[in-house]
């Protein structure tokens, strides 16, 4: 006989957080990320409240630079609060994990709706088109599983990573297989242990900094978010600051083969469904009903978001009709990763304050 | 001056720039504090001129956004452990208006730091313009005329928020007792150092002293205590339970007759029970072996109005969770009615149970109107209306419902004789 829980995906999600070894969760309300300020609550080693989305930021940078790794939950309208700071936090390489929870806008819209709405502003949330990792869940295997991949990778990476969700996938309770919970591997931190002088942004050969957290008895630590060098001094645009900045960008990039995360089922078909976050679910049902009438349709499903990983585009390369389905105006996915021209071939569904169905998506594969 | 926490006297601000006396008085300040070594210091410094002084300090140095460094540096002192290490702000004026909040709330919580406002009355390296700081009458670049309203008393605010330690001074002579004062203070000490721009606030303000702009102002300097507090230190879970060690899965023990997808929308009334009673279905369903998930639909003022629910079975896994017409509703309520009422119209086939006080909405679905908030009362209506649901829709055993409310924190608070006898 099977044995099931019916849970929703926050709780995965933070559980899975804190196994992987995040140990402080400050949070700031909002609706729909409560339930994972809930969870971790009741399961951190800490978390504190705190007075604002900007102060939250900010607590998790100080708790970072000294060598914590902070988790937090927000919304569109709390995001837009915290970029400043995300990128602050991104300059200075610092290791936390914010988990976005899209609803529906625009501004303050609908805080019960869904919607996959702030692809575009994830994409470009850094000044200058430095990306920040950006992994989505779909599914509550994601839920478990990127969860704690986003916190190996903001330690590996050194570096702020967003875990995306929205409404319907974290607060739909669902029956969910005890099997999908693996085994999580407690992130082991990766800390300088050299004899020094500590150099903080002095990478290495992964074009990644080892950290090592303000107040070490043995050397002195630097950190900046102004434009600097190696050492963390200021320079207003040296050859070797600006290269440091480049070096941002590229020790995401060069380790896209880490985490590039997707679902691919290659049928062989002519056309491939694309989709992420709750319009997955949609676009796999889609794909099973054209099947179910003879019809083939491939499905992919990206988990790794941002950076763009270069092998999506081989894989969708292969097909001569693209169909990419999202809960947003014009397809910010599709735009990112065709233009808005697009070429041919490529098609949206998208939908605004509700969920796209099966049948919406077979139908443009038909068409 | 080679100090041992400033490498050196050529500090990089303006001739006459308040800056320097602080800096200084902060070098012997810190030097006067026995046993402290530059690396049990974290200096974190704000955007303005005071922050370009990081590569002076031989401490730790956090060098952050503009009005961010409070908020900043109280993160690093909540989270570093050690007593002995000191977390000290430095920012203006302008840093200090922007990130107020910040200030209250490090001063509420009593966080183990010091913070330094280096107010010289004006933001110094974007063209002098007013900040809230700024004293009643001071003249900037922008405001010739001199600042119409008074600035704020941060001393006093922070006082009142709870501070242990406010000091308001000028940036004149020897500040090392008021400073190491603050350095030593176990918890939160705020300094304000009262500065005159050499820039901008010489030049607009000709031949007035530091000392009559703060009379002339009614700005008060001074030390006040707040009443003794422990420092703050973040409460710590030693070892969380695991958010699984309470919530068992569900074993499948009976078997269902559902072959396709079931879609159920539970409304009625807030605190009446619907997302509960939602719940038990589905745990039910789960306990039949079927899939099984489960929606909540209610205002933000979570106690008054309707209260929805969807619910979708299926003996196969569920992936979309969308119910375009649903093969039963329940309505127990006028107000959980008019939530649904535009569902119920497009049906064109399942069931409707209706509580018996309702007025029926135009459907092609069948309806069943039945007394279900009679002699239970409404909070156990939409778990009658279930009951009567399942012996007739040949999904499930009503059994597995009954069984899952009995094994519930209802369990014994349900009359399950009544139930059954209610729901016919």
């Amino acid at each position: 006989m099977s044995e099931r829980y019916f849970i929703d995906n926050s709780r995965l999600i933070i559980e899975a957080a804190a196994r992987a070894g995040a140990e402080v969760f400050i949070g700031y309300p909002i609706t729909p990320a409560n339930l994972l300020y809930l969870y971790a609550s009741q399961r951190f080693p800490v978390v504190l409240p705190a007075p604002d989305e900007i102060t939250t930021l900010q607590w998790m940078a100080g708790y970072a630079a000294a060598g914590k790794l902070p988790v937090t939950a927000t919304s569109y309208p709390g995001l837009a609060l915290m970029i400043e700071s995300i990128g602050m936090s991104h300059m200075m390489e610092l290791p936390m994990v914010i988990i976005l929870v899209q609803r529906l806008g625009p501004a303050t819209g609908t805080a019960t709706g869904g919607a996959t709405g702030d692809i575009s502003l994830l994409h470009g949330i850094n000044s200058g088109g430095y990306p920040i990792p950006t992994l989505c869940i779909s599914d509550p295997r994601d839920a478990w599983e990127l969860s704690a991949k986003a916190v190996h990778l903001a330690d590996r990476l050194r570096c702020p990573v967003i875990l995306l969700a929205s409404k319907e996938t974290v607060m739909t309770v669902q029956d969910v297989d005890p099997a999908v919970m693996t085994a999580v591997e407690p992130v082991t931190r990766r800390f300088y242990t050299g004899e020094g002088p500590y150099r903080p942004y002095a990478p290495e050969s992964d074009g990644v900094p080892p950290l090592l957290p303000v107040g070490d008895a043995r050397h002195q630590v630097r950190i900046t978010a102004s434009t600097h060098d190696q050492n963390a001094a200021l320079q207003h645009s040296t050859p070797e600051a600006l290269a440091n900045s480049r070096r941002l960008a590229e020790k995401v990039e060069k380790n896209i083969g880490d985490y590039t995360l997707f679902d691919w089922d290659d049928d062989a078909a002519e056309t491939v469904v694309v989709a992420y976050d709750v319009t997955a679910a949609a676009a796999r049902e889609a794909v099973a009903l054209l099947l179910a009438k003879g019809e083939k349709a491939s499905l992919f499903i990206p988990k790794t978001l941002f950076p763009v990983p270069p092998r999506y585009f081989e894989i969708l390369g292969r097909y001569k009709k693209i169909v990419i389905a999202e809960e947003n105006l014009h397809g910010q996915y599709r735009e990112i990763l065709f233009g808005k021209g697009c070429r041919d071939g490529v098609r949206g569904v998208n939908a605004v304050g509700r969920l796209i169905t099966p049948e919406e998506i077979a139908a443009e594969v038909r068409s | 001056m080679n100090g041992k926490f400033l490498s050196t006297e050529n500090l990089p601000f303006c001739k006459g720039c308040g800056h320097h006396i602080v800096s200084q008085n902060l070098e012997k300040a810190l030097s006067s504090v026995e046993g402290l070594s530059p690396l049990d210091v974290i200096v974190v410094t704000d955007i303005g001129c005071i922050g370009i002084i990081d590569k002076q300090f031989t401490t730790h140095t956090v060098h952050g956004l503009h009005g961010r460094s409070v908020a900043l540096a109280a993160g690093i002192a909540m989270a570093i452990e050690d007593p002995k290490k000191k977390v000290i702000a430095l920012l203006g004026d302008g840093g200090a208006t922007i990130g107020l909040q910040h200030l209250m709330e490090a001063a509420q919580r009593n966080i183990n730091m010091t913070v330094i406002v280096h107010n010289n009355m004006l933001y110094g390296m974007t063209g002098g313009q007013p900040s809230g700081l700024t004293p009643r009458g001071f003249k900037t670049p922008i405001m010739p005329d001199g600042k119409p309203n008074i600035g704020y008393d941060l001393c006093k605010v922070l006082h009142a928020t709870g501070a242990p330690s406010v000091r308001r001074l000028l940036a004149l002579g020897d500040l090392t007792a008021d400073l190491a004062a603050a350095l030593k203070t176990p918890g939160f000490a705020f300094v304000e150092a009262m500065e005159i721009c050499p820039s901008y606030g010489v030049k607009f303000n000709p031949n007035r002293k530091l000392d009559d702009i703060a009379k002339e102002a009614g700005i008060e300097l001074g030390h006040w205590e707040g009443p003794a507090r422990e420092p703050y230190r973040p409460a710590t879970h030693v070892a969380p339970a695991s958010l699984f060690a309470a919530e068992k899965p569900i074993t499948a023990s009976q078997k269902a007759s559902l072959t396709e997808r079931y879609a159920v929308v539970l409304s009625g009334s807030a605190g009446e029970g619907v997302q509960s009673a939602a719940e038990f279905l589905a745990q039910a369903a789960i306990s039949c072996d079927l899939h099984a998930t489960k929606k909540g639909s209610y205002p933000v003022t979570v106690g008054v109005g309707f209260s929805t629910a969807e619910i979708l079975l299926s003996p196969r896994p569920i992936h979309f969770t969308g119910i375009s017409v649903p093969d039963a509703v329940i309505a127990t309520s006028q107000e959980g009615l008019n939530k649904v009422r535009g569902l119920v119209e497009k049906m064109t086939k399942g069931t409707l149970y209706l509580d018996a006080s309702l007025e029926a909405p135009a459907t092609k679905a069948t309806i069943v109107k039945h007394d279900f908030r009679g002699p239970l009362g409404g909070r156990s209506a939409v778990l009658v209306a279930l009951t009567m649901l399942l012996d007739r829709a040949g999904i499930m055993p009503t059994d597995a419902l009954l069984t899952v409310l009995k094994d519930s924190s209802l369990g014994k608070k349900i009359d399950f004789a009544k139930l059954r006898q209610t729901a016919g």
